[in-house]
């Protein structure tokens, strides 16, 4: 693991690039956990002052020091991502397995529902959800659904991996010394489909972190708790870009943007180390 | 030809599977809801004075039969499907007494041909692009077209709607950054109020476009750096077929069959992309009808919008789905 | 010598690539001379990563990195001007493909295009160099067919709807459709059971002896050389180690490693044990010094083991690179390969 991690590093720029840009999102969302202030309080600083010594990123129209505001806002998405990747690789894993393994009418039912999924469009669901539960929709209800709609690209993907796998040497010997189909799956199967699992975590945080965005920017989740989305809301509905408060929106889109692309540059890289043709051509085999 | 309508009857059953989950999860949903949607709008109703009592009453037939809570859950279930499948979700709260339906209807052209075009551009510039990256790995006005494309790949759709927005209202304010057609235009199949659509296209459509090339990118120029070592590609090359045969008839061609998959499965996506760039562009399609009911506890309209949205998302996925036998004449003979 | 229609000369071409920064050189040909005569058909036998498959590479002008060459010439001679593919320009190269210069690939399931009806695929590669279009191809191509029994509805087929005969049949015929000076065919029939081998051995000797193309025809399996090569070169690990009139190889071999190749033949009626040739075939990368043969060489001697031996005439028309050539027995008793199984 480690091994594979310095050859990224040393030899793929996407890997490092990405690295260093998630790492930089992480630190600075890690930092909100010493932050001096309560993020959810508002007037607590003079409001819009542009950056400074005192304030980093600024203030804005709420009085809330920016640079923690912002802070506390990445750390609350990141930890949606993170809780929604969790779960609906839970739900991939073991659908993908399960179909992959045990085919037949198991994997025909499976892929059947499989597809339902992925034809459902999840945002007029998600806005439903919030229509009739309104307040009641906070960030872990929404994890939930939206870790129930966040699998099915990937299920289908771990079966392919695992009808490869259910053919080879090793499972026979697995099943034949006895061991049950919920063992064979966890200890012998799951091990190769973990690079697959990494990459797609990056993969589905992209897609949970950019729909909470979309969702809380329409104001359609719980304002009040900071995430990436929210901040965005607030300095919306202040018109932030119209009275010249313009730190309020460029710092957290170029935050954004980091965050997406250096996400986005670790799932690329991981894909092509999964891919052993694309890997040798970039070795110049 | 027997086996193309046995693919196409599967994939209609499929389609049928897909509406029936998609409506079935919004009935839960609407089901679980602590807040009774009868009382809330009939509060808001009765609180303007200048509606007929008839369309009330109607109203509130239509939001018993589909709520009404008194009911056992299978009745409301099956009630539910009957006002669906009669096309009657009751009159809409916002346009009262507009039938939910109409106004959906009415936006959906406009959604559809925003969702259509831009996933149309999107999907022909991006494999190209990637299949000719894929092929002449050294062009560097390709390496550099995908930078670009995969910079801007993962950004939400909103936040690349929104940067377009700051960039065309305030920086460089050449297109109309709001609305469907131009104020002063009268609707109709006229030569300006078409032009004037197309104009107020431009920013939604371009957003939209952005932010889909990087993955159709990415996936032809993976898919063709495979292809062209393939048997069938270097034995035509041997043979000293034509550049652009070879790279159109056989690498191409033979790497869109998956991407044409591909595309059935990107359209849920696109929709919800295309439902927030509306927004930001106050675009007068589905995105904006949705948002606009939920703010207004329209709940007639909120349903008749997701109903609509998933039946023509289905839809469009199996028309996608048809056409890939077509592509690929391995399917057709099994 | 003038007759030749291919002229090689101490070619070299070796795969240059850096895994991980670190420079790896295969020398997978290296330093070949030889010559192809009109009208014959000439084999070339070597077991997998001899270096076999780059060397008709170069032939075929397929050279592409990693591949380089690095030094010697491969010259054609079509009647007209020369054309040397190591330096030719792709213009040169286009000019002679498939009008002159064709090719038969290895492997029959993958070799056409999936998604094109054949006689698409017939446009594509034979329309240009044949000079035809509309019914005027269609109707050369109908014919053609007829020669390789393949009825005309195969050009409205795809390739997924032959079998694996016809399919190989098919790019038989889309290499020999312009009638071509000179064939290079790659395993043609490896893929192919037995019974279609055979049809499939029969039908391109016959297009050949009827074109009077020459063939270069590379396969591992000696029977099939039997049965069709007039000539044959032996190459192990990047060099021509012995060449021969087919006969001539088969009763008389002048090299261990070709009597090695000629006696794990099976004949019908034997049934004595035939020893197991020792050890793998060498590294490209890293080949040992001398001879190369010569860790695996029941007759090497000190000499073998620094000096790479030449490849010098031991006999009419027979080449050999041994220091012991004339020490060298047939392995197996019985100076008649009448019995090869095809």
């Amino acid at each position: 693991m480690f091994a594979v991690l310095r050859d990224l590093i040393r030899y793929n720029t996407e890997f490092t690039i990405g690295l260093v840009m998630v790492g930089i999102v992480a630190i600075f969302a890690g930092l909100s956990f010493f932050s001096p202030v309560d993020p959810t309080q508002i007037y607590l600083a003079i409001p819009d002052q542009p950056p400074s010594a005192q304030y980093w990123f600024g203030t804005n129209s709420r009085g809330q020091d920016l640079f923690w505001q912002l802070s506390a806002a990445f750390r609350n998405s990141l930890i949606f991502g993170i809780t929604v990747a969790v779960l609906s690789r839970i739900i991939s894993i073991a659908v993908g397995l399960t179909a992959g393994y045990l085919g037949g009418w198991v994997d025909r039912v499976l892929m059947f529902i499989n597809d339902i999924f992925v034809a459902v469009p999840i945002f007029p669901i998600l806005v439903l959800f919030y229509f009739v539960l309104r307040n009641h929709m906070d960030s872990f209800t929404m994890a939930l659904i939206m870790a129930c709609f966040g699998w099915p690209f990937d299920a289908r993907l771990i079966r392919s991996v695992a009808l490869g796998l259910k053919h080879r040497e090793f499972t026979r010997h697995a099943v034949f010394a006895g061991m049950s189909t919920r063992k064979v799956l966890l200890e012998e199967h799951l091990p190769y489909v973990m690079p697959i699992v990494f990459s797609t975590f990056m993969n589905n945080m992209l897609w949970s972190i950019g729909m909470e965005v979309t969702l809380a920017v329409l104001g359609f989740t719980n304002i009040n708790n900071p995430t990436i989305g929210t901040v965005l809301y607030w300095a919306n509905s202040h018109s932030a870009m119209v009275v010249g408060v313009w730190w309020w929106v460029v710092i957290p889109v170029i935050l954004i943007v980091i965050t997406f692309l250096g996400l986005f540059l670790l799932a690329v890289s991981m894909n092509e180390y999964i891919d052993p043709r694309s890997r040798l051509r970039r070795m110049g085999a | 030809m027997q086996g193309y309508l046995w693919f196409a009857a599967k994939r209609f059953i499929q389609l049928l599977a897909v509406i029936f989950f998609g409506v079935s999860a919004m009935f839960v949903v609407t089901y679980l809801s602590p807040i009774d949607p009868v009382e809330q709008v009939l509060g808001r109703l009765s609180a303007r004075s200048n509606l007929s009592p008839e369309a009330i009453a109607a109203t509130r037939l239509a939001l018993t039969e589909m709520f009404g809570t008194n009911q056992p859950v299978l009745t409301q279930y099956f009630n539910f499907w009957t006002r669906l499948l009669r096309g009657d979700l009751g009159a809409s709260l916002m346009a009262f007494p507009t039938p939910a339906m109409e106004l959906v209807l009415r936006a959906l052209p406009w959604t559809l041909g925003l969702l259509l075009s831009s996933t149309a551009i999107t999907f022909v510039v991006g494999n190209l692009a990637g299949g000719l990256a894929g092929y002449f790995q050294n062009s560097r006005l390709l390496k550099a077209f995908g930078i670009f494309a995969m910079g801007l790949q993962p950004i939400p759709y909103y936040i690349v709607a929104f940067i377009i927005l700051i960039v065309f209202g305030y920086l460089w304010p050449v297109l109309p950054i709001s609305g469907g057609f131009a104020m002063d235009v009268r609707p109709g199949w006229t030569l300006p109020f078409i032009l004037s659509v197309l104009q107020h296209s431009l920013l939604p459509a371009l957003s939209l476009v952005l932010v889909g090339l990087g993955g159709w990118f990415i996936g032809m120029r993976a898919l063709v750096s495979n292809i062209v070592t393939e048997d069938y590609v270097t034995y035509a090359e041997l043979a000293g077929v034509r550049r652009d045969t070879i790279v159109g008839g056989y690498v191409i061609r033979n790497a869109l069959v998956p991407q044409v998959t591909a595309l059935a499965m990107v359209i849920g996506g696109v929709f919800s992309g295309t439902v927030i760039t509306e927004q930001v562009f106050n675009y007068p399609g589905m995105g904006s009808l949705l948002v606009d009911a939920v703010n207004a506890g329209d709940y007639s309209t909120v349903l008749a919008v997701c109903t609509i949205s998933i039946a023509a998302v289905a839809l469009a996925i199996f028309i996608v789905d048809l056409l890939h036998p077509l592509l690929d004449p391995r399917v057709r003979a099994e | 010598m003038a007759d030749n229609i291919l002229e090689v000369e101490a070619l070299k071409a070796y795969y240059q690539m850096s895994y991980f920064g670190v420079n790896r050189e295969v020398r997978a040909v290296d330093g070949i001379t030889m010559g192809i005569k009109r009208r014959e058909v000439y084999g070339i036998a070597g077991e997998s990563s001899s270096g076999k498959t780059s060397f008709i590479k170069v032939l075929a002008a397929a050279i592409r990195p990693p591949l380089r060459v690095i030094s010697g010439t491969a010259t054609y001679d079509f009647g007209g001007a020369k054309t040397d593919v190591t330096i030719a320009t792709p213009a040169e190269i286009d000019a002679i493909r498939w009008r002159h210069l064709s090719y038969i690939m290895q492997g029959s399931m993958s070799t056409l295009n999936p998604v094109r009806r054949i006689g698409r695929i017939f446009e594509d590669f034979a329309a240009r160099p044949l000079g035809l279009s509309g019914s005027a191809f269609r109707q050369r191509v109908v014919e053609h067919l007829g020669h390789l029994k393949l009825p005309p509805s195969v050009l409205n087929a795809y390739p997924h709807e032959l079998s694996g005969g016809m399919r190989q049949r098919v790019t038989i015929g889309l290499a020999t459709v312009c009638k071509p000076d000179f064939i290079i065919a790659d395993e043609p029939t490896t893929a192919l059971d037995v019974v279609v081998q055979k049809d499939v051995l029969s039908l391109i000797k016959n297009l050949q002896t009827e074109m009077g193309s020459s063939i270069v025809f590379v396969t591992h399996d000696m029977s099939v050389h039997a049965n069709i090569a007039d000539r044959i070169g032996i190459i192990y690990a990047g060099r021509l180690v012995e060449e021969a009139p087919t006969r001539t190889l088969f009763t008389a071999p002048k090299h261990p490693y070709s009597a090695h190749l000629v006696a794990s033949l099976p004949r019908i009626g034997d049934t004595t044990q035939r020893p197991a040739l020792e050890g793998r075939p060498p590294s490209l990368a890293a080949p040992p010094a001398g001879c190369r043969f010569h860790p695996r060489c029941p007759l090497a001697i000190d000499k073998c083991k620094t000096e790479a031996p030449p490849l010098v005439s031991v006999g009419t028309d027979h080449r050999s690179a041994c220091w012991r050539a004339n020490d060298v027995e047939p392995l197996v008793p019985g100076h008649h390969h009448a019995g090869v199984a095809a």
